[in-house]
């Protein structure tokens, strides 16, 4: 018998029992869809968290200086030095840290201060929303200029324009020269709730602590293996000391963090796939039922010339059908899942074309397995016992 | 056409064996009408089982239209099904969700004709059975005596060496029995090789020749007069 009609046969007798038919494809149907929808999540997850990650500079080196003993930190000058000479290294900003309360009037508001230069709206992919970012004259200087956070002037100054006002940073006054464009927040923390001013200022404002923190632009995503190798080198030399500091690289972070939302999305189709499992004991179940319903039929069709393989393909393709709509079902379920799911908290659900055909591949390929031990079954009834079973 | 020799089946239920034919030899040459006749459990329906390969003997020969085929596996014994024999049941057996013309496909359709073949065929079949008609209703819509006839036309539709009918008017009236026997009798006349089991004499009487079984052994072997 060629395939043609057997497909017809076995669609004959999925149409048989519309309901019952409906009901098993659901159980794939839901399988699918669970897998679908939870694999788009984790990648639109994933996709946004590289988006921030990227978002915070291209090549982008984070060193983190921890010293060793009474030495803490680094002298805006010596992280200056650090890739003085290396020509990988695009740019470099010394970043000096601490806390402060900025007073605006009669509002004050407690924020994050970054003293750093000019350097580092290039190596972190900042811009000014009004007025100026810093101006390298104003670090050799020792200018008291400030650039506002978004969330800064939002609590500070409402409406008014800020660029041009004046600003106490703990009882220091500071011209506003610009006011940064949103960030956005990401794992770094929030980018809109920060004041920079200029490294050198920085340290005499929160007690000369000094840089603990380098951020360096490299070149080409060559250059930031080479640059951590260097600048690891000349830390460990500054401080006697291989612990006394810590380099990230951006791609390191990626790596990390693709690592750790791969595993979550594994772990959630793995749990969704346990649906998909149950689907298939269900079509096994049902064809098993369909097998014992139909053995006087499978009797006659023997009679009249059936071979086995006749027998056995019909049954498989019937619960391969089952399993197949179920699935084609259960991917335009997930997708739509996924997407309203991802609108609800906020990310875009991607959906990887290979994903959707592993799915509809696997579905199909459940409806063989389980489909396997009752369709054996049938073709193997003995055809004088089928044609007498009432 | 049929060559039986010695003929035997011995079923096993658990420790039990059931002798159910003892050594049966026939022959029934091209173009005969024969009934099988004997009281229930005297092991006809075991023969007709036999005769049409739908189980193979423990003992003796069969040979089917010049070829043997009692040591046959399963999936040969199918195509010795499909291509020399016709069924006709006591119960039709026809597939409910099929119409007629369908129905009658179903031999060619595991024989691997292709479509249009098969549903010119099944069509003069019907015909030939008188419901050119009924080409597309299904059995449910159909009478008892309708039903037979499709079941005669799918029999037929393989243009089989023999055909088998296992107590065909079981089911029905006597008028409809009547009209099933006078099929028969026209395909007989048309040169067809046909065995029909009963245990009806009237049925029986049809026949040119008359097989009766007893307790799985052939007792008797006469021409109808």
């Amino acid at each position: 018998m060629d395939l043609l009609a057997s497909v017809k046969v076995a669609l004959g007798g999925i149409l048989a029992n519309k309901l019952r038919s409906f009901l098993t494809m659901l159980g794939v149907t839901i399988g699918v869809a669970a897998v679908i929808g939870l694999v788009a999540i984790g990648q639109g997850t994933q996709n946004r968290i590289r988006a921030q990650i990227e978002s915070l500079g291209s090549y982008l080196l984070t060193v983190n200086i921890r010293g060793r003993g009474a030495q803490t930190a680094l002298s805006y000058q010596e992280a200056r030095d650090l890739t003085a000479d290396l020509e990988e290294a695009v740019a470099t900003a010394p970043v000096v840290s601490g806390s402060v309360t900025v007073k605006y009037g009669t509002r004050e508001y407690d924020t994050s201060l970054v003293g750093t230069d000019h350097n580092l709206a290039e190596v972190r992919n900042m811009g000014v929303d009004r007025g100026r970012f810093l101006a390298p004259l104003d670090v050799a200087y020792w200018q008291n200029v400030a650039v506002l956070g978004q969330t800064v002037v939002s609590e500070l100054f409402g409406f008014t324009n800020p660029v041009g006002e004046e600003v106490k940073i703990n009882g220091h006054t500071f011209l506003v020269v610009g006011v940064l464009s949103p960030q956005g927040s990401s794992m770094m923390g929030s980018g809109d709730d920060q004041v920079i001013v200029p490294a050198t200022t920085a340290q005499r404002l929160v007690g000369s602590r000094g840089v603990r923190t380098v951020y360096v632009k490299g070149r080409d995503p060559a250059a930031v293996d080479t640059l951590m190798a260097a600048i690891g080198e000349r830390l460990t030399t500054r401080f006697r000391d291989a612990d006394a500091f810590r380099i990230f690289s951006q791609t390191q972070m990626l790596e990390t963090v693709t690592q750790v939302t791969g595993t979550m999305t594994m772990m959630l189709a793995a749990i969704a796939a346990i649906s998909l499992l149950v689907g298939g004991i269900g079509i096994m179940n049902i064809m098993l039922v369909s097998v014992t319903e139909r053995t006087r039929e499978i009797g006659i069709r023997k009679a009249l010339g059936a071979r086995k393989r006749d027998i056995l393909v019909q049954f498989l393709i019937e619960s391969a059908v089952l399993s197949g709509l179920g699935g084609i079902a259960g991917i335009v379920v997930g997708l739509v899942l996924a997407r309203a799911a991802g609108g609800v908290i906020g990310i875009s659900a991607a959906i990887p074309v290979t994903t959707v055909l592993l799915a509809f591949l696997f579905s199909a390929g459940v409806g063989i397995f389980f489909g396997m031990y009752p369709a054996n079954r049938a073709a193997n009834l003995d055809p004088i016992q089928a044609l007498r079973f009432e | 056409m049929i060559r039986v020799e010695n003929l035997s089946k011995t079923y096993r239920l658990g420790t039990v064996s059931v002798e159910a034919l003892r050594g049966v030899s026939f022959h029934i040459a091209p173009g005969e009408f024969v009934a099988v006749i004997g009281p229930s459990g005297s092991g006809k329906s075991t023969l007709l089982h036999l005769l049409g390969c739908l189980d193979v003997p423990t003992g003796g020969t069969y040979h089917l239209d010049g070829s043997e085929v009692s040591r046959l596996r399963p999936d040969d014994l199918a195509r010795i099904r499909n291509r020399k024999v016709g069924f006709v049941f006591q119960s039709y057996n026809l597939l409910p969700r099929l119409t007629a013309v369908e129905n009658v496909e179903l031999p060619l359709l595991y024989r691997g004709v292709r479509p249009a073949a098969r549903y010119a065929r099944a069509c003069e079949c019907l015909e030939r059975v008188g419901l050119g008609n009924r080409l597309h209703h299904l059995p449910s819509q159909l009478s008892g005596g309708e039903q037979q006839r499709v079941a005669i036309a799918r029999a037929l539709a393989g243009d089989p060496a023999v055909i088998l009918a296992d107590e065909p008017t079981g089911n029905l009236d006597s008028r409809s029995g009547g009209e099933i026997m006078d099929l028969f009798a026209e395909l007989h006349a048309a040169g067809r090789t046909l065995l029909v089991v009963t245990h009806d004499m009237a049925v029986a009487r049809r026949a040119q020749r008359l097989l009766r079984i007893q307790d799985g052994s052939l007792v008797g072997d006469e021409r109808v007069a």
